[in-house]
Formats: C-alpha cells, structure tokens, sequence
C-alpha cells in the first residue's frame, strides 16, 4: 500500500491502445487497475473496434474524439501511434498520470512478489525528489534509507518530484541496433533502487512505463518529434525521448525533480529488431544533434511554467535545430501548437500559468 | 564487452595496492584473505606508534607508522592527519602502483542475495578497468556491466564513455550516516542490497566514503588527499568527504568519471554517536558553505594535469572559504604540501627513491594460489 496519502482519485492511467484487444492486458493489469479511472486512446490509425473486459471505471477516447476537440488547430500535431496517449494526457483533469504500454504486464520482484507499480510510481511522485546532491543510498525517503554522511542538511528537504520513469524486465527498452547486435539479450536484473536523476545530468526518458505530475510535467509531454517511417514498435519512435529531454531541462530550470527506477514492468516480446532498423533508423542518427541541442539550451529567468520554459524551447529549436532537418522544424511547430492546445484544453487542473509571450 | 575473453585471476596482481589504515589489529584480513592474500597492502598504522600491529600470515605488505610518516616527509608530515584514518592517504602517495583500493578495519565480506560471498575487489576492479559514463544518464545504470547495455536514446558518439578514475562502493548492516542521522535512527541497518553499479554524471557533487573505495592513481592520485583532521583539528569525519568533492570536479574537468554502486561490503561496526557529533559539529555547518564553493568551481583551461587543477583549487579554496574558518586557509596550505609531497615521491620520469617501512615486507609462501 502507499505510505503516501494520495487518493486514488487523483490519478488517470492513460493507456495509448495501439492493439484492438486489450482483453489479456487489462486483466493482467485488472488487480492494480481497478481502483483508478482509466482512460484508453485508441490509436486513430487502428481500424477494429477495441475489445475491453469488463468491470472498469474507464472513458474510451476515439479518432473522432481527437478530431472533435483538436479539430484543426494542428496540422503538425499527429496523435497516431504511440502518440495517442497524449490525447489522454490533454483531456484528464487528474493531478497524477500513470501510463504504460500496451505490450506489457505487471512484474514480479527479486522475491517473487508481484510489483504494484502504479503504487510505486505514487510514492515516487508525491515523495521529494533530491537533484541537486548525489545520495550514494540512493533515494532516502524509501524506508530502511536516509541521507548519507557529508550530505548537506539544507538539502535533505529536497523538492517536488515532476516525473517518475519506470524500468522494464525481460524485453528492455534498448534501440534496434543495440537490440539486432543481441537479439537473445533479456534484462532480468532486478535493481531494487528509485534515485533522482541530477540536476544538469540527462537522460533517454523511455515512455513505456512512465507517471507524471501533469501539471507540471503536462506541457512537455506531447506528440513532438515524429520520425518519418515512425512505426508501432519502441524500436521506430524516439518521440518519449524528446519529451523527456524537454521535461528535464524545464525541471532542472524550475528546481523541480525526476526520479528513475522502480518500478519494474514486464515487457512482452514483440517485433523484430533487425526489421525495425531496416525499416526506421533515423531516430538513432537525429540522436547526435538532439542531445548536444539539449545539453546546451538555457532557459531565461522570465520562464517560470513549464508553458514558458516550452515556448523557449520551440524558439531555441527553431534557431538551432530546424535547419539540420525538416523533422525538427516539425516538431517545433508541434510544440508550438500544442501549448496552445493545452492552454485552451488542457489546463483545467490549474496549471496557473502565467501569461507567456505565446 | 570489456570482459577478457579468459577470466585473468588475480586481477591486477602486480597492478594494485591495498591501503588499509588502522589503530588497532587486522585480524580482519582473515576473512578476507582468499580474496586478498595475492596483492600488496600498504599499512598505515595511526595513533600510537610504539604499539606492534600484528598482520596475520602470509600477506605481502609494508607498514609504516608516524614515525616513519615524518621520517619520509620531514616537514611536509604536517599535511598527514594523526589520530584519523585520514592518514590512510599516506598509502596514496608511497604507493607505486597504478590501482589502489582501500579498506576500513570494520569492514568484511559482505553476502549478496543468493548468499554468495562478494570478491569488493574483483568488483572494484571492473568497475575500473570499464568505462564510465558522465555525460548522459544510462536508465539501466553501467552498460558495462555483464546483462546490461545503453538504453534506446542514448547517442552513439557518447558510448565510448570516459575513464573510471573513482569505484565508489557501498556498505550493508551499518551505513554510512552522520552523527545526527545515527542519534534519530540508531537501529537502521541497511538491508538492501541494489544490484547496480553506476556513473555519477558531470557536474554533480556526491559524499565519497573512504572506507570501500578504488581508484586509479594515474588517473587521480594527486587528488585523493584527505585533508586535515583528527588531532589538532576542529573537524573530524569530512575527510574522504573532502577529497571526494575535489576530485569529483577535478574528475569532471578532466572527462573522467566516477562510479558508485557495488561493490557492497559488511560494515560491522557503528561508531559511537556522540562522539562523532563533536567530530563533525563544525563540518555540518562549514558543509553549507563547502558544497556551493564546490558546486560552482570553474578551472581555467591551462590547468591540463590533475596536480595544476589541485593546486587551483587550493587557491580558491583560501580565496573563498578562507573567511569561514582560518582553518580553511590551514587546509589550502596542507593541500599545497601535499602536492609536494606527491611530486617528490611519484617525480614523473625516474622511479622514486624507495619510501622505506617499518614493517618486514613478508613474501607470501610460495607457491601462491591462482
């Protein structure tokens, strides 16, 4: 159970259906599920209907739902794919999200015991997160660990945890190239730590498994850089990947904090690696540019929401980035758009922004 | 992908020192001792030199103590802390190897989770001899490491990773906390034993603990000074919290990196609270103004070697905490003779004059154990 007193009722589990039948998945999940309200975005390119069990408080969000609300105020936003789950992030009103793939089940722990990660992703968000000092126990509001010697005591406060990202067993969340090398390769190292990703330090966010704060994390997650053969496989996206860059220079700029760890979940096998890097490798390629982009931007001290940090990084973008490849010039205009996308749909949690430049 | 294609045991046999500072005995080492006995120890005997330390059998070593500390150094023996393991630093600087790893007295093998018996040095030594990797967090923590690799996103051109100056390792039953922590929580032990090894990224600050640590000391000898404490001082148990923060950044402006994780050893004995209060008093409230000094110390590009960046850094050291306590402007100057000290005995072409102990330097019987 929690140590936190967070009310269920303050967390959505979004869930982006790339596959029509969700039946095994939410049963896998139904224990752990069942107490939240879900909301499940049915990818626009899929052609079935969605099959779902019975016995959840859900809402379903449908193409014709996407085009109804973000009708045509986007032509560079593409909800398709993994992206759909953004749609979910925009319309929930929840303080906490929660959001794993439709391809994986909850896992068991070092003793056997199965993993409550919805619980785990909680308590990660609603415990301090301690980016600016390294704890060598890693996260010290776990129990059983604290501070240790020779950390400063004006630190130990620590500050708002804006993202928790989650590991996977079994299928990891490796690139096609890395995977293709070892196709055999499965994680089945358990490593039973939650830890603050540093202040200045980045990292590849994977969006497989991952819980937010949506008000503070909300505006930089979004359908952002979208490749141009993106497939329905990890291994053809790296869109997770520049939101989470986003997301951690906003809460490095803002004092805010990531966590990364547990929890672990149990990610099915699926595709085929060496197909997926035949088929789309530029992500691995834009990689180069995209992460010395982000190691470099600095955000003014006039951006003080996560709305305005977004808004200065669409401008860095476009100065820096749109001219080494159209795909960046995309993804700028879909960060653009989707600020003001989830200022006019959005922001009904009270973001409390305050007026940006727009 | 950096493992050997043959498993070579011992590691670095001939490559790596054992430094162990201690007070009272070793018998420790027994337990030790099948993963010990082929390397070298270098014994720094603290406190009372008349007193014999009795090494168990068969350990190849040299042991020195205060009197041979400032029969070696003359006036330079200042800079070695008397009454603290900070002494074990003396280790550092006569050693002639490339390695070093070092140990506290309490410390014994530790179990991990299927019961097996943890070689902390095999581990420090991979946790050595593979890269590191400070510019960009790895989600599955080393990819070094056998079973993991880099995640989706993480830039090939960064791969390659850095060279691991610092293996910092980690401790089951006792941890590592401060006296306050220990008054709150005197029954926590730290139960939990995490399976990971990782980089501490550029540019963030962390508290190294001496007592299971390896490090290169090609790479970062010249950094690994332990600073002023124990007798005649105001401030104990900031020691190898002091050296881990000026080789952290000396680390980062050099590309190199640092890591910690396993291994984990058994930390047997808790010190007694209220007198480590007294002892880090002043450090808990001189840390405040330590880690903003730290966190925003910049080397000018012309400082290209470990020693330039040391020296630097105790300029700014007087400059900017100078005003704190004189103590600082004490610990500036014995950051200084540390250097020279270091440079007499490690002169960069020509083998140094052999530093002379006080202990017999027994050979192990042979034939050894492979």
């Amino acid at each position: 159970m929690s140590q936190t007193n967070i009310g269920d009722d303050e967390v959505d589990i979004v869930i982006g259906a790339l596959h029509a039948d969700l039946t095994s998945f939410l049963n896998e999940w139904r224990p752990l599920f069942s107490r939240f309200h879900l909301i499940i975005v049915k990818d626009p390119d899929l052609k079935e209907e969605l099959k779902i069990p019975e016995g959840f408080n859900l809402h379903v969000y449908t193409k014709s739902d996407i085009d109804r609300v973000v009708g045509l105020s986007s032509t560079a936003i593409n909800f398709s794919g993994y992206s759909c789950r953004y749609f979910g992030y925009l319309v929930s009103r929840k303080k906490y999200i929660f959001s794993v793939d439709d391809d994986c089940i909850p896992a068991k722990d070092n003793k056997g015991l199965s993993v409550d990660a919805v619980d785990q992703h909680i308590t990660n968000l609603a415990t301090p997160a301690t980016p600016f000092f390294f704890n060598t126990l890693y996260d010290p509001f776990c129990k059983g660990a604290d501070f240790v010697r020779g950390y400063p005591f004006s630190l130990r406060s620590g500050v708002t945890c804006a993202l928790s990202c989650g590991l996977w067993l079994n299928l990891a969340d490796h690139d096609a190239p890395t995977q293709a090398l070892k196709p055999g390769h499965r994680n089945s190292r358990y490593v039973d730590a939650v830890l603050t990703v540093p202040a200045g330090a980045l990292m590849p966010v994977s969006g497989v498994n991952i819980a937010f704060n949506r008000e503070l994390a909300g505006p930089a997650l979004f359908p952002g850089l979208r490749l141009a053969a993106e497939g329905k496989l990890r291994w053809e996206t790296v869109e997770d990947i520049w939101c989470g860059l986003c997301v951690k220079v906003i809460c490095d700029h803002l004092g805010h904090g990531v966590k990364t760890g547990l929890p672990y979940v149990w990610r099915n096998d699926r595709g085929n690696a060496i197909e997926s890097l035949k088929k789309e490798w530029e992500g691995v390629k834009l990689m180069e540019e995209v992460v010395p982009f982000f190691q470099s931007v600095r955000l003014s001290q006039a951006a003080v929401t996560t709305e305005d940090c977004m808004l200065e990084i669409v401008a860095l973008v476009k100065e820096r980035l749109a001219a080494l490849d159209p795909v960046f010039a995309r993804a700028a205009q879909a960060m653009a758009d989707w600020i003001k996308l989830w200022k006019a749909v959005g922001s009904g949690s009270g973001s409390g922004s305050s007026p940006s430049n727009g | 992908m950096a493992q050997p294609a043959t498993p070579v045991t011992p590691a670095l046999k001939d490559d790596l020192d054992i430094v162990i500072p201690t007070i009272r005995n070793l018998d420790f080492l027994e337990m030790w001792r099948p993963f010990f006995q082929p390397y070298h120890l270098i014994i720094v005997q603290d406190g009372d030199p008349t007193k014999t330390i009795r090494v168990p059998e068969g350990f190849d070593y040299e042991l020195y103590n205060r009197n041979d500390v400032n029969r070696i150094l003359g006036p330079k023996a200042s800079c070695i802390s008397f009454k603290d393991s900070a002494c074990r630093c003396f280790g550092f600087l006569v050693s002639k190897k490339k390695y070093i790893f070092t140990i506290d007295d309490d410390c014994f093998v530790a179990k991990d989770p299927s019961g097996k018996e943890i070689n902390a040095l095999a581990q420090h030594i991979q946790n050595l001899l593979t890269p590191s990797t400070p510019f960009f967090f790895n989600t599955l923590y080393d990819p070094f490491r056998e079973g993991a690799d880099f995640v989706r996103g993480y830039p090939f051109s960064l791969r390659e990773g850095a060279p691991t100056a610092i293996s910092h390792g980690l401790w089951l039953n006792i941890p590592d906390y401060d006296a306050p922590t220990q008054l709150v929580k005197p029954l926590e032990r730290n139960t939990r034993y995490v399976d990971a090894v990782m980089t501490i990224p550029k540019g963030t600050l962390f508290p190294m603990c001496g007592m299971n640590l390896g490090f290169d000391r090609e790479l970062i000898g010249p950094a690994m000074y332990f600073g002023l404490m124990g007798d005649g001082q105001p401030i104990g148990r900031y020691d190898d919290m002091w050296a881990g923060w000026c080789a952290k950044v000396i680390c980062d402006h050099m590309s190199l990196g640092v890591k910690t994780g396993l291994p984990y050893i058994w930390h047997s004995k808790a010190s007694n609270p209220f007198v480590n209060l007294k002892k880090e008093y002043k450090g808990i409230y001189w840390q405040e103004e330590i880690i903003p000094f730290f966190q925003s110390v910049a080397f000018p590009k012309e400082c290209i070697t470990v020693q330039q960046c040391y020296i630097e850094l105790s300029n700014q050291v007087k400059e900017k905490l100078g005003h704190v306590d004189p103590y600082f402007q004490k610990l500036a100057d014995s950051m200084v003779t540390w250097i020279e000290a270091w440079e007499e005995l490690n002169p960069p072409t020509k083998a140094a004059p052999a530093a002379q102990s006080n202990g017999v330097k027994k050979d192990a019987p042979a034939p050894k154990p492979k």
